[in-house]
């Protein structure tokens, strides 16, 4: 709602060396309020290193992801050899190499599920609160049933049955991760539905199409994209945790999730990098996204209080 | 209301045929089966025996039928792979005793600790208190908990002068048999546990409570001379619980029911571990026993929720009287 009026009532600031009015966009504003956001410019840092560390993974990774050193002995501490920093692991692969390239991993699981999740549920959503009646009832059902399965569980039953892999981690979150989409792109449909903007374009002759994608979505957008920024972290967090359990990503690709998974155990008071390493990077990436959600929200909804 | 309880629960019943239809349909469309996996070689004969003995050589909609006429009547048949083939039922009711130990200890003091740690730092906004509860409260909700258990178990693990020996605090030897009601087994997991709906209930505490501090009625309460206890009790906690409610009891089914992680990080022989254990074994009653119990725990809470809601908050109810 708040979006609705400062689209249309853009705020004007007068600028004193032009001695003009500057017109500033809801965006440019969100751009200002989230750049003096100290936590959240942290949590940006972070992302973008992230970002670079996965793109870069091969030039940065001092060796491939699945070089074996059979000569040297499995699960070395940090320190022992000069040239693998954070020792090795069980499999005496070089310990800094994996983790660089379980970037590449996380980032991928952590994008690509909320990319097909809101690519099916925003049109779901908005049909189901466009259109309304019986489109809205069945999506409805379907989304009751859907909510009554914990996802997490039925992730894990899923990964069973269809077998371990990226592309089917990635599909198995995505199962689940629809509903959200769906639930807030539809309450933000029937809110706007039968809004003053909506109706004049109606009577103006546009067409449903048009005023789904032209006048209802773009309002709709910044909760959509704060929706979007928190559903990553928690794409990675199911990708780590499905992978901890043994049943995510499966040798030789390398994920966090799964080096934590396979750093417990007895030793770990012995061989604590196996899992101390993954640990903080998983920490440090949910941190940062959460942050940059958290910022994004404030940035784009001025009136909400903290 | 009643008619309203009835029509949910309706609901709740066909929702949870749905789900059972697809967890059977999806759990029988995998090729193989319960007793095709590893090493342990039967011969066609053996198989077709066993099968035959757990009624997997009938075609899927009289299986279906069959379990459907059990799990009316609470009966969800025997284990394939538990030791000795106890009743679904048996399990779930030696393991669940354990994760629910675990969960009411969490719910208390995530609860507890979690809604004192909101008032105090809404009472005392922008202080250090209020920040340090900030703080903790933005890692309990973005850190993943089996990366919480995992820095407990570095933490602990090199620990030797605890009194006890450091293996006990990696894997806490708790068996369902012999479940001590206090015992120091539970203070990891409770910790790790309840770390993140502590953080849940402290900023949704604080945030309710620090609404109430700034609202009218409060103002008036105060220049009315009304005492700090009578206006913190009377009018703030009891006005700032209305939001808390419809947030935090969904919280309940999740704790009650057991996180996979906790209990597979810890060794706590509970729910959660049974989940992930009958998945890998593909012990098609539990997992269906499981399911359903959970989705029905779910559902039950969802309702609760919104009966409480209707009964905290007097304007919300259809026919009320107008004051609580």
């Amino acid at each position: 709602m708040t979006t609705n009026t400062s689209s249309r009532v853009k705020p004007a600031v007068l600028d004193k060396n032009a001695e003009v009015l500057i017109h500033r966009s809801l965006w440019m504003d969100a751009v200002r309020r989230f750049s003096r956001n100290r936590l959240a410019m942290f949590g940006l840092v972070v992302i973008t290193s992230l970002v670079l560390l996965a793109i870069f993974a091969d030039i940065l990774a001092p060796y491939p992801l699945d070089k074996v050193f059979l000569t040297k002995r499995a699960s070395t501490l940090p320190f022992v050899y000069p040239e693998h920093p954070l020792g090795l692991d069980q499999s005496t692969r070089d310990y800094l190499s994996r983790l660089i390239h379980g970037a590449r991993t996380s980032l991928f699981v952590g994008l690509a599920v909320p990319f097909i999740s809101f690519l099916v549920g925003v049109p779901l959503g908005a049909l189901s609160g466009y259109v309304g009646g019986k489109v809205d009832f069945a999506i409805q059902r379907v989304v009751d049933v859907a909510t009554a399965i914990p996802p997490l569980l039925f992730a894990l039953f899923l990964l069973s049955a269809l077998g371990s892999g990226v592309s089917n981690v990635i599909f198995v979150l995505a199962v689940t991760g629809w509903i959200e989409p769906t639930r807030l792109t539809r309450a933000q449909f029937l809110a706007y539905r039968e809004k003053e903007f909506v109706l004049s374009a109606r009577a103006l002759g546009s067409g449903d199409l048009r005023i789904i994608l032209q006048h209802i979505l773009p309002n709709a957008m910044s909760p959509l994209l704060v929706s979007f920024t928190f559903a990553i972290p928690l794409a990675i967090f199911a990708e780590a945790g499905l992978s901890f359990l043994g049943i995510g990503i499966t040798e030789p690709t390398a994920s966090w999730g799964k080096m934590v998974g396979s750093g417990i155990g007895n030793s770990i008071r012995v061989y604590y990098h196996i899992a101390l390493f993954p640990t903080i990077l998983v920490a440090l990436t949910m941190l940062g996204f959460s942050f940059v959600g958290d910022g994004l929200q404030e940035a784009l909804d001025p009136h909400r209080s903290r | 209301m009643t008619g309203y309880i009835i029509r949910r629960m309706v609901a709740l019943f066909f929702v949870m045929l749905m789900v059972s239809i697809i967890v059977f349909v999806l759990m029988n469309a995998v090729p193989g089966g319960p007793f095709s996996l590893g090493e342990r070689g039967y011969t066609p004969d053996a198989m077709a025996n066993l099968e035959r003995k757990y009624g997997l050589d009938k075609p899927l909609l009289e299986r279906y039928w069959n379990f459907l006429s059990g799990a009316l009547r609470l009966d969800f048949g025997y284990s394939f792979a538990v030791a000795g083939n106890p009743p679904v039922t048996d399990v779930i009711l030696r393991t669940w005793p354990v994760t629910l130990h675990v969960g009411i200890y969490t719910i208390v003091l995530s609860f507890g600790l979690g809604s004192l740690m909101g008032i105090v730092a809404a009472y005392r906004r922008n202080s250090w208190l209020d920040n340090a509860v900030t703080f903790t409260a933005t890692l309990g909700i973005t850190l993943p908990n089996f990366i919480i258990a995992t820095f407990f178990l570095l933490i602990f693990g090199f620990q030797n002068g605890w009194g006890q020996d450091p293996r006990k605090w990696i894997i806490p030897p708790l068996s369902p048999d012999s479940l001590p009601l206090l015992s120091w087994d539970y203070f990891l997991p409770v910790l790790t546990y309840a770390l993140a709906p502590l953080a849940l209930v402290a900023r949704y505490t604080r945030s309710s409570v620090s609404d109430a501090l700034s609202a009218d009625y409060v103002r008036t309460a105060r220049a009315k001379g009304l005492s700090h206890r009578a206006i913190m009790f009377r009018h703030v906690l009891r006005n700032a619980l209305i939001p808390m409610v419809t947030v935090l009891l969904p919280q309940i089914p999740n704790l009650l029911t057991g996180s996979l992680f906790i209990e597979v990080v810890y060794g706590i022989p509970g729910l959660g571990k049974f989940f992930v254990t009958s998945i890998f074994n593909r012990d098609y009653p539990m997992i269906m026993g499981l399911v359903l119990l959970i989705a029905f725990f779910w559902g039950l809470t969802y309702l609760l929720t919104d009966i409480l809601y209707t009964l905290i908050d007097p304007r919300i109810r259809i026919t009320g009287r107008g004051s609580a």
